[in-house]
């Protein structure tokens, strides 16, 4: 790695003791001689290991559930259904108010995805606690399924989840969040091209080291202390507060190193059911996800569709983008609503363009939830637009990197949002990625700045 | 059949800390009696080395070695609130409260300082090796030890402070979208070098060369792991990665990682990483989420240099041999 100091260093003071420093991690000797102490490093006597029986169906309805025989496999303990949870329909963005109440931790009368946790079993191995889970016996209607996020929006598709009673998430603004900045129209109609092309990718697993997992213990005094590798401690502790129908204080979460999260450990899954089992039993509970869990079960990165129209002159100003895109939820808000907001944010790129036209829009279809992951909202929109950007490059014959040049946001430009762009510095990336990669461009755009001019 | 070579470009921003703003993080500074710090927080470490940036950061602001202070996190009993750690907020949301509850324990800590050796307070600087001394006068000082020994057994003082970063939230207008999503934003362009067999449709990606603006590399060994890992990442997310390979269709799901493909240590293109610092206005130290941008620009980097190799745009991810092979047929057929 290379720090480029001449960049902007008129900006920067340069004085400081302990910032910029390449100072080791106090951590590092903890991880490679292996005494970091993570979550699952927590044994207790007694403890009961939860496994759950999930859905083998995309989309049905739950006739009946028999537990008779599972309840009789030694070792068994416990066995919980969706009647033993105090407050089973929640969402975890109801803290900051983004309703409405749409997942349940276990299914009450229907399943909306191949995997959904239905029963949970707890039982002193893991071994029996599976066995025991095979033997709960579910009696399902199969009902049709939607996949595909354009079916789903079509009239008659059916309908994923009754608490949005639509196939996607309702904002404040409508059907999608919107952003209308300029006349598009009247942009595309001016333009010397039009190209519109469509983008799409497929889920996407967080992959940590670590899968997702919690211990649990009851304490003497009435309160339970949850070893957790969540990534937000006390929006996990307030949401399991509202499942529990449990004062706060009653909880004490503790984390402590993560083997990544990537965005994977914040949806607040295996803690409150595992907190429940403790309650329950009285007894110290584990619950950890399985490599295929943490694979097929926990929320992936959202498959998105983004279709993005521009409308480009042939002296490379790009002079309207329509953008429209899709995420795919899967059958769960979980986070997927902020993501797609967070999209409508980020469009049309860094890029000044004077007309602008944002949909986005969060779909609802029968797959495992989809919920955040680095670069949420943004990492697969950044595809589409950057391959957009090569293609309008190629479209008018122009050099793709001096092609971005003519488009870059800069200070004081503003952005479709209507937030004035501060602190830009794309254009010194691009000038310093030209030199590395030795990619040249013409002289005029190694002489551009992102400063307001005469500033 | 041939290997082909081409190379592309992509250039990206990305913003910093949760979008839309309303999102909390407090900090708690303390001292021992010995004139160590304590960093008390409720933040998560994912591995990233947040609480060594915590402790670097509380270091400065109080001047002291980063080895006179801990950090103790992660804890609902001992921790005051974090919002958590994702949204590339950590070091920016986290590092704010930090300077914010070390600057009050600084005050403190230099008003002891000022009783112990009859100066006024604003008359003392930090030396940043555990000193404190009248500013044109360094023949007159005292150790932040005994600075702190004071304090706890003399003058009856909390050398500590209360440290808060919010930045309020943002509601966008319903029919325009005028909004604040973020207050600073990073900024990244990558040109990637692949080649690519128009017999197999395998590609490689030879060179990675990306630049990184971040605002200011607070630790730059910390920064060069996470943006190297985040640059293996993307090349990851572009030609690899999926739980469901025939999206939207349900099958063929990677339970494990002999089937959910990753690229191996031998897959792994030369990597370049240039990073440039325009601090931010409102960040620790001018200091930007790099976090989760760097894993971004090098997926339309390598599509665009797949293009360049063998003239097919590949517009679904990821770009797998299966798709660049149909994408020829398709393209021999016309």
């Amino acid at each position: 790695m290379e720090l480029r100091k001449n960049y902007f260093a008129d900006v920067r003071k340069d004085d400081l003791n302990e910032i910029g420093q390449p100072r080791p991690r106090s951590d590092s000797p903890g991880h490679v001689t292996g005494k970091t102490a993570f979550f699952a490093d927590r044994n207790f006597p007694g403890i009961l290991h939860l496994k759950m029986v999930r859905s083998p169906h995309h989309h049905a309805r739950i006739r009946s559930i028999d537990t008779s025989e599972a309840e009789k496999h030694p070792g068994v303990v416990k066995i919980l259904t969706a009647k033993d949870v105090p407050h089973n329909v929640y969402t975890i963005l109801i803290l900051i108010q983004v309703g409405p109440e749409d997942e349940t931790v276990l299914a009450d009368g229907k399943v909306r995805w191949k995997g959904e946790a239905v029963v949970a079993v707890l039982a002193e191995t893991e071994r029996a606690a599976q066995e025991a889970a095979a033997k709960v016996k579910v009696d399902y209607e199969v009902l049709p399924a939607v996949f595909d996020m354009e079916e789903a929006l079509k009239p008659g598709a059916p309908l994923v989840n009754e608490y949005h009673g639509q196939n996607y998430y309702l904002y404040d603004s409508g059907e999608c969040r919107k952003v209308r900045f300029g006349d598009v129209e009247a942009g595309f109609a001016g333009a010397d091209h039009i190209l519109e092309e469509s983008y799409q990718s497929s889920p996407i697993e967080h992959a940590p080291t670590e899968t997702t997992g919690c211990v649990v213990a009851p304490e003497g005094n009435d309160r339970f202390t949850c070893y957790t590798n969540t990534q937000a401690m006390f929006f996990t502790l307030d949401n399991t507060s509202i499942i529990l129908q449990m004062p706060g204080s009653k909880l004490h979460f503790v984390g402590g190193t993560v083997g990544g999260g990537f965005g994977g450990k914040v949806d607040v899954i295996v803690e409150p059911i595992a907190i429940l089992g403790a309650k329950l039993t009285g007894r110290p509970v584990c619950f950890i996800y399985s490599r295929e869990e943490e694979m097929q079960i926990s929320s992936p990165r959202a498959a998105e569709k983004v279709v993005i129209k521009d409308g480009v002159m042939k002296d490379g100003r790009i002079v309207a983008r329509k953008v429209t895109g899709y995420t795919d939820a899967g059958a769960y808000s979980r986070h997927s609503p902020y993501g797609a907001q967070k999209g409508a944010g980020h469009y049309p790129g860094p890029y000044t363009i004077p007309n602008v036209w944002i949909d986005t829009y969060c779909v609802y279809t029968n797959r495992t939830p989809s919920s955040a992951m680095r670069g949420f909202g943004v990492t697969i929109g950044d595809f589409a637009l950057e391959v957009q950007m090569d293609k309008l490059a190629r479209l008018i014959g122009m050099d793709p990197l001096e092609f971005r040049f003519i488009n870059a946001y800069r200070d004081g430009d503003m952005k479709a949002h209507r937030q004035p762009t501060e602190g830009a510095a794309l254009i010194e990336c691009m000038q310093e990625a030209s030199r590395a990669a030795n990619w040249p461009v013409a002289e005029k755009y190694m002489a551009m700045s992102s400063y307001v001019k005469g500033a | 059949m041939a290997i082909r070579r081409g190379r592309g470009v992509a250039a990206i921003n990305y913003p910093t800390g949760m979008n839309l703003g309303g999102d909390p993080t407090q900090a708690l500074v303390h001292s021992t009696p010995t004139g160590n710090f304590m960093v008390t927080l409720s933040s998560v470490d994912l591995g990233q080395g947040m609480k060594q940036i915590m402790a670097q950061i509380c270091a400065e602001t109080i001047g002291v070695p980063t080895d006179r202070v801990v950090v103790d996190t992660a804890d609902t009993d001992t921790g005051p609130h974090c919002m958590g750690t994702f949204a590339s907020r950590g070091t920016h949301r986290a590092g704010n409260a930090v300077i914010q509850a070390a600057r009050e324990a600084r005050q403190v800590m230099l008003e002891v300082a000022a009783e112990e050796l009859e100066v006024n307070a604003s008359d003392l600087e930090t030396d940043g090796q555990g000193n404190i001394l009248v500013k044109g006068a360094p023949q007159k000082s005292i150790s932040i030890f005994d600075v702190a020994l004071s304090a706890h057994f003399k003058r009856g003082r909390s050398i500590s402070g209360r440290g808060m970063f919010l930045i309020p939230r943002s509601y966008p207008e319903k029919e325009t979208g005028a909004m604040k999503p973020s207050t600073c934003y990073a900024h990244a362009c990558t040109v990637a070098e692949v080649e690519v067999d128009d017999e197999t449709g395998e590609v490689t990606v030879v060179t990675v060369k990306n630049v990184f603006e971040i605002g200011r590399a607070l630790n730059p060994k910390m920064v060069e792991q996470q943006l190297v890992g985040g640059s293996w990442m993307g090349i990851s997310h572009a030609l690899y990665e999926t739980t469901e390979p025939y999206y939207p269709n349900r099958d063929h799901g990677g339970t494990d990682f002999n089937q959910y493909l990753m690229p191996g240590p031998g897959d792994l293109a030369e990597t370049e990483i240039i990073v440039l610092e325009r601090p931010s206005a409102d960040g620790p130290y001018g200091a930007k989420g790099p976090g989760e941008m760097c894993a971004n620009p090098q997926i339309p980097a390598v599509a665009n240099a797949v293009f360049d190799a063998v003239g097919v745009r590949i517009d679904t991810l990821p770009i797998t041999p299966e798709r660049i092979l149909r994408a020829l047929k398709a393209q021999a057929a016309n």
